[in-house]
């Protein structure tokens, strides 16, 4: 399973692509894939975004699903997707406290 | 301190317009991200997990209350009301926005400080001790030189693309405080026999993925040639260092396939060429640039002693921080001041802009505006009265910022690491904040005595960890956090590079095993004299293995 994360260019934020195009703050909206197609689908749509300027440092993510919530598979990922452990009120995490997924 | 002149102001203000012209032009698509990266690079912009980060230049870690409070203002308007000092006497705040990066420039401009070259293959932010001009065993003061460098190096058209990034540290005491021989270049201020200035200067040195202890290419250069003489350095770098491979570009690199003969020969002659051109220094602008570095006017003070031992013996803390936080001063009614970034449990490095303002305002009234930031993610006051210590005392304490622990194993060392930047593999922050838990206990701490803590998230080597008299290296093995240790490291006058322990230790044994080390030294030191770094000099790896890995070691 893999889905796409990116950081927004106006400010960097990290995101991740879900349904419909739209980046979101959000792990858990992100678009999950489970086949090529699908990998291929989203890989494209990252370079149309990086193209537009809406994002840069596209890449594809190993997650699972853990407990119905998604959980990336790399420690870096995950932090990402929470903000820094050391800041829980920093971050993803601050806004959703159960985003804390290190 | 140094002022900007109308050509610095001019400079730095056309600087951050280009900036913005950029950053518009990038919002508006103009320009790729391809295009746009060495730009931004170039300002001090990066790109983490989080967010962009700006790395804001300190040159030779001297700040004044005006920059701090600048600072502060910017840690509340643009981030998240914090910034984070760094091993390179920077300032990092890690959650800017792209769009106001351009205004964030502006605001520092206005203070005299900018971003320019602290990022990117140049001439990075010059180093110099964080006790310049005010230590009792200083030559002289490095800053003039570091500043002359600075001013040398900025933009500088022929040394803007180099082979990979390229540091120089400047120190001016028999005792390093600067680490120079693990930069790029180190220079060491000293004194002919016929009492004339010059330096000692060092090639070569870096930590990263390929750790190099410096070699001593000359043991006196006369002041005046230190452009004509760097400038030859950088040319043999720039001609013949590798840009093929960016991870064997640096100059350690060159110096060690080259060989230190035959390359001081290539430097030696490039430098005949150089040294009766215009880069030698005249003496009235070496002298010149020495005034803005004046010490302040230092008005005698003889009442500190007195006051400061009734002040001891009625408060335990004051005179604990007083053993621990003070260096002495060329002056006996001063004494310099290290403020502990390194609260128990906290963030190395990290200050709240609250912290940032309370600190401008102490040094505006005890210490002549004068702030330091140190390699080792400290700040200092350099000038401060033995009888204003309670003072300053007191409000650090209402602050939190009195940790009387300089130089001692909680005073870690450590880098963001993988909590923020995009290139780390494994925490640091956290290592750190367990390691100053475990050791919190200021009796303890004080028998174990000096102890140098370094921690990297990731090989590039941030937090020094190679030398670390205890180092910790975090890397990722099989998805998760793995902790290797170096023992016996130092970056001072006798810079020697960590022997790797053995395996690695897992994020739930990692400090443990520090205390393993620890316990081991106490076991085994001499007497309470022998510090951590003697004693290993002295009894080797082989009984800290021991402690460490037991029957394990023996297999071995």
């Amino acid at each position: 399973m893999k889905l796409l994360a990116a950081n927004r260019l106006i400010d960097g934020v990290a995101v991740w692509l879900g349904q419909g195009g739209r980046w979101v703050e959000d792990i858990a909206e992100a678009e999950i894939v489970r086949d090529k197609e699908g990998e291929a689908r989203l890989e494209q749509a990252g370079r149309e975004a990086v193209a537009k300027n809406q994002v840069l440092d596209v890449e594809l993510i190993d997650v699972e699903i853990v407990d119905g919530a998604v959980r990336p598979l790399r420690l870096r990922e995950r932090i990402r997707a929470a903000g820094p452990s050391i800041h829980p009120e920093l971050g993803k995490q601050a806004k959703k406290p159960a985003a804390s997924l290190v | 301190m140094y002022r900007y002149d109308e050509f610095d102001h001019a400079f730095v203000n056309a600087r951050v317009a280009e900036f913005r012209d950029q950053v518009e032009r990038r919002l508006a698509g103009e320009i790729t991200e391809d295009q746009f990266k060495p730009l931004r690079l170039m300002n001090g912009v990066y790109l983490q997990l989080h967010a962009y980060m700006l790395r804001i230049a300190i040159p030779y870690g001297t700040l004044s209350s005006r920059q701090m409070r600048m600072l502060a203002h910017i840690a509340r308007t643009y981030d998240k009301g914090y910034g984070h000092f760094t091993t390179r006497q920077n300032l990092q705040f890690h959650w800017p926005a792209l769009k106001d990066i351009p205004d964030i420039l502006e605001k520092l401009a206005s203070v005299e400080m900018h971003a320019i070259q602290t990022s990117g293959n140049c001439i990075r932010n010059v180093t110099a001790d964080h006790f310049a001009g005010a230590a009792a065993d200083e030559v002289a003061d490095p800053r003039p030189y570091a500043e002359i460098l600075r001013q040398w190096s900025s933009l500088h058209p022929e040394f803007s693309y180099l082979p990979r990034k390229f540091k120089i540290a400047v120190t001016g005491a028999e005792r390093d405080r600067a680490a120079v021989q693990v930069h790029d270049i180190g220079l060491h201020l000293k004194k002919n026999a016929a009492g004339e200035l010059g330096f000692a200067v060092y090639v070569g040195g870096g930590l990263g993925r390929t750790p190099m202890v410096a070699k001593k290419i000359r043991d006196f250069l006369p002041e005046e040639h230190l452009l004509s003489y760097c400038t030859a350095i950088l040319r043999v770098y720039n001609l013949h260092g590798r840009r093929d491979n960016k991870y064997k570009a640096r100059i350690k690199i060159l110096v060690h396939e080259t060989g230190t003969a035959e390359l001081t020969a290539q430097v030696e002659k490039e430098f005949e060429a150089l040294k009766e051109s215009e880069l030698k220094l005249p003496e009235a602008d070496i002298r010149a640039i020495g005034t803005y570095f004046a010490p302040p006017a230092l008005p005698p003070r003889p009442e500190g002693d007195r006051a400061l031992a009734a002040s001891a013996n009625a408060d335990r803390g004051f005179a604990t921080w007083l053993r621990r936080n003070l260096h002495t001063h060329k002056n006996p009614d001063y004494v310099s001041v290290t403020i502990s970034l390194k609260g128990i449990g906290e963030v190395p490095g990290d200050m709240s802009a609250d912290q940032m303002d309370a600190v401008a305002d102490l040094a505006n009234a005890y210490a002549f505006d004068e702030i330091r930031v140190s390699h080792e993610q400290n700040l200092v006051l350099p000038h401060v009265a033995r009888a204003d210590l309670k003072a300053v005392y007191d409000r650090l304490v209402e602050i939190g910022l009195a940790t009387a622990n300089a130089g001692l194993v909680t005073d870690i060392i450590a880098c963001p690491g993988l909590d923020y930047c995009a290139l780390a593999n494994a925490r640091s922050i956290p290592v750190a904040q367990q390691i100053s838990n475990r050791f919190a206990d200021q009796a303890r701490q004080e028998e174990i005595g000096d102890l140098k803590i370094k921690i990297s998230g990731c090989i590039n080597a941030c937090g020094h960890h190679h030398v670390g008299h205890i180092g910790i290296l975090g890397v990722e093995k099989k998805g998760a956090e793995l902790y290797q240790v170096t023992l016996g490291g130092s970056g001072d006058e006798n810079t020697a590079l960590g022997d790797i322990i053995g395996r690695g230790f897992g994020p739930d044994e990692i400090v443990d095993a520090v205390e393993t080390i620890v316990d081991t030294y106490l076991g085994l030191r001499l007497d309470n004299n022998e510090n951590f770094l003697a004693a290993y000099r002295r009894l080797g790896p082989a009984p800290f293995k021991e402690a460490l890995y037991g029957s394990e070691a023996k297999a071995a």
